[in-house]
């Protein structure tokens, strides 16, 4: 008698294998977004670490004797205006647009996380400025502050990228700092705080896990969107300066040149969609699978 | 509804101090001296001091702050260095480009987004619907700069059938000038020659400004179409023998424009970010490209009196957007 309760019990409760993260994972596994997307991010990531060791030719040296040449065996992707190979400059470049993405949005995240988890625990006034600062930057649309602050900051490729965290941090605070209100007044905290555990333990130990993964959902999508914003900078002529091979910066300088050669932006900017399209491709079929909402629709 | 309008727009002026006080702090942390920029290269240190004593450098920052604000107040923007006039007066000598690309943009994503929306919808699972879900995708990822240059590869370089940049041919005169938009201005004035210029010279720039609004578009317009689609009424409707033109047009798409109004207020943002990279390829004579411009000048009176302009206009735009909401929707009341 004794024994078969104990059975049913451990029965009822939920296994290993049903865990949310593994549920999640699996659902991600029948998305094929999630597939094209992880291809395409893995060539990417492939690209920005042995890209510039598998170019076939130095990104800077200039030739003069090889201007505007199409694409042929010798350069798959073209000569550009100074003679350099554009396949090893657009090689080159993933690993400086990876790079761009993943530390705007490190940026974003540490400021914005930060300050979405004081005003969402602290409330009252702290609250109150913090909402009312993240109003101030949102009032603006996309792209104009931060071409705004980058052009304040100066020209430049890490100046961007602070100019691009700058205008996006109050997105993740808005997030987190929506979680945390029903966050805080869930039972957990209330224990936490009866066995005399401070703010800032139960900020990071008990709160910070619970918002992670609509944090890391929201960085999925948003990463792709990252990589676009810095190359239009360079676009602008506010990033990358030539003569790195930023892709962005690339096109700018292809401009010029175009109508004779169409490669020269062809393959920089095929590049870049094919970046944003696996980036958000993974992005939305992350969101898809992890967000429990759309859980039982699938 | 007269009301809610009054408070959202009370709401209004604390927001612009706020915008005007980040975009302050940001012109004041300049490394560079702003001083001795205004001064010039040769200048020696007394007549920085001079400089920076004539355009109130030297005095507290607060008190430099409500100095900014009152000359806002009275629509100083300050004097571009790169045009050496009022900012005020280029913005509005701008502007209208502006204005008439981006609205061209608008009307493009709906008239292109909206349709293509309904027919994913209700042709759910067929060829179109895949190939919308893809477009829309890649409409998303796709760099609008690099759009812009596309265009110009296909259909200026190979098929000749638009102009390559600007606003008018280059041997057109403009039309007299009532609003500073061409296409009206030109059929004010009766001038066929100028308004089909005009027309052919917006073509590219308008889709190419349209890209980014027009995926989310036909993404939400076909999420919620389908929403709308499985509702009850929508089966009453079947069920009292409606033809499916006014099951589609009538019951769903009524309902499902409320969502379509609030994702086309919100790309705004994006269409007003595009500007610049837009009016770049396209020398089109806007805000963005005289911003671009001062960029590379230094010019930032004129840099932030753009970003001035835009975020004001984004915010009215908001605004008209949710008082929109209760036009569509009879049972939305403020």
């Amino acid at each position: 008698m004794l024994s078969s309760t104990r059975a049913s019990a451990i029965s009822l409760r939920p296994g290993r294998g049903t865990s949310y993260l593994r549920r999640s994972f699996r659902l991600l596994a029948r998305i094929p977004g999630a597939w094209i997307g992880t291809a395409i991010v893995g060539l990417l990531v492939l690209m920005a670490l042995f890209g510039p060791a598998a170019a076939p030719y130095d990104p800077y040296h200039i030739s003069a004797a090889d201007k505007l040449r199409p694409p042929s065996p010798a350069h798959w992707f073209g000569t550009d205006d100074l003679g350099r190979d554009l396949l090893s400059r657009v090689l080159t470049g993933a690993r400086i647009s990876l790079a761009v993405g993943v530390v705007v949005l490190v940026l974003a995240m540490v400021v914005g996380v930060g300050l979405g988890l004081i005003a969402g625990y602290w409330g009252g006034w702290m609250d109150e400025a913090l909402m009312r600062t993240t109003d101030v930057f949102l009032a603006f649309p996309r792209l104009v502050l931060a071409i705004a602050i980058a052009a304040t900051l100066g020209p430049g490729l890490s100046n961007s990228v602070l100019a691009i965290a700058l205008s996006w941090w109050p997105w993740y605070t808005r997030l987190v700092r929506g979680q945390l209100l029903s966050l805080r007044e869930q039972e957990y905290v209330l224990a936490a705080v009866s066995l005399g555990a401070g703010r800032p333990r139960i900020l990071l130990q008990h709160l910070l896990p619970n918002v992670g993964t609509t944090v890391v959902v929201q960085a999925s999508i948003d990463i792709g969107f990252a990589i676009l914003a810095t190359a239009s900078l360079s676009f602008i002529g506010l990033g990358a300066q030539p003569p790195t091979p930023e892709w962005g910066a690339i096109i700018a300088q292809a401009r010029s040149y175009m109508v004779d050669a169409w490669w020269y932006p062809t393959f920089p900017g095929t590049a870049i969609f094919l970046a944003v399209l696996g980036f958000n491709l993974l992005g939305n079929a992350v969101r898809d699978a992890f967000d429990p909402r759309l859980r039982a629709v699938m | 509804m007269a009301a809610y309008a009054l408070r959202r727009l009370a709401l209004l002026p604390p927001l612009l101090v706020g915008v005007s006080l980040l975009l302050f702090i940001l012109t004041h942390i300049v490394p560079a001296d702003p001083a001795k920029l205004i001064a010039g290269e040769h200048a020696d240190l007394e007549e920085v001091a001079a400089v920076r004593h004539a355009f109130g450098l030297d005095r507290p920052l607060p008190e430099q702050y409500l100095l900014y604000l009152e000359k806002l107040a009275h629509g100083d923007l300050g004097v571009s260095m790169l045009t050496n006039a009022p900012v005020l007066g280029d913005l509005l000598q701008y502007f209208p480009a502006t204005i008439e690309l981006a609205a061209s943009a608008m009307l493009l994503t709906v008239v292109l987004g909206v349709p293509l929306g309904i027919l994913s919808a209700v042709r759910r699972g067929s060829a179109i619907d895949l190939v919308a879900q893809v477009l829309s995708m890649s409409g998303l990822s796709f760099p609008i700069f690099f759009f812009g240059i596309l265009l110009q590869l296909v259909f200026v370089r190979a098929l000749g059938w638009f102009p390559l940049t600007g606003r008018l041919d280059i041997i057109a005169v403009a039309p007299p000038h009532v609003t500073g938009l061409y296409l009206v201005d030109s059929v004010l004035a009766r001038n066929l020659a100028d308004l089909r210029s005009a027309a052919l010279h917006l073509v590219l720039p308008g889709l190419t400004l349209a890209l980014t609004s027009l995926a989310p578009i036909v993404r939400i317009t076909r999420s919620t179409m389908l929403e709308a689609l499985s509702q009850d009424y929508i089966r009453t409707a079947w069920a009292k023998g409606l033809v499916s033109q006014r099951v589609f047009v009538h019951h769903a798409l009524r309902n499902a424009l409320i969502p379509v109004v609030t994702v086309l207020g919100l790309y705004t943002s994006g269409l007003l970010g595009g500007v610049f990279l837009v009016e770049l390829i396209f020398d089109w004579p806007g805000v963005g490209l005289y911003s671009v411009n001062a960029i590379t000048a230094f010019d930032y009176s004129a840099i932030m009196g753009t970003s001035l302009l835009l975020t004001l206009t984004f915010v009215l735009i908001n605004l008209s957007v949710d008082l929109l909401y209760a036009v569509i929707d009879p049972r939305i009341r403020y």
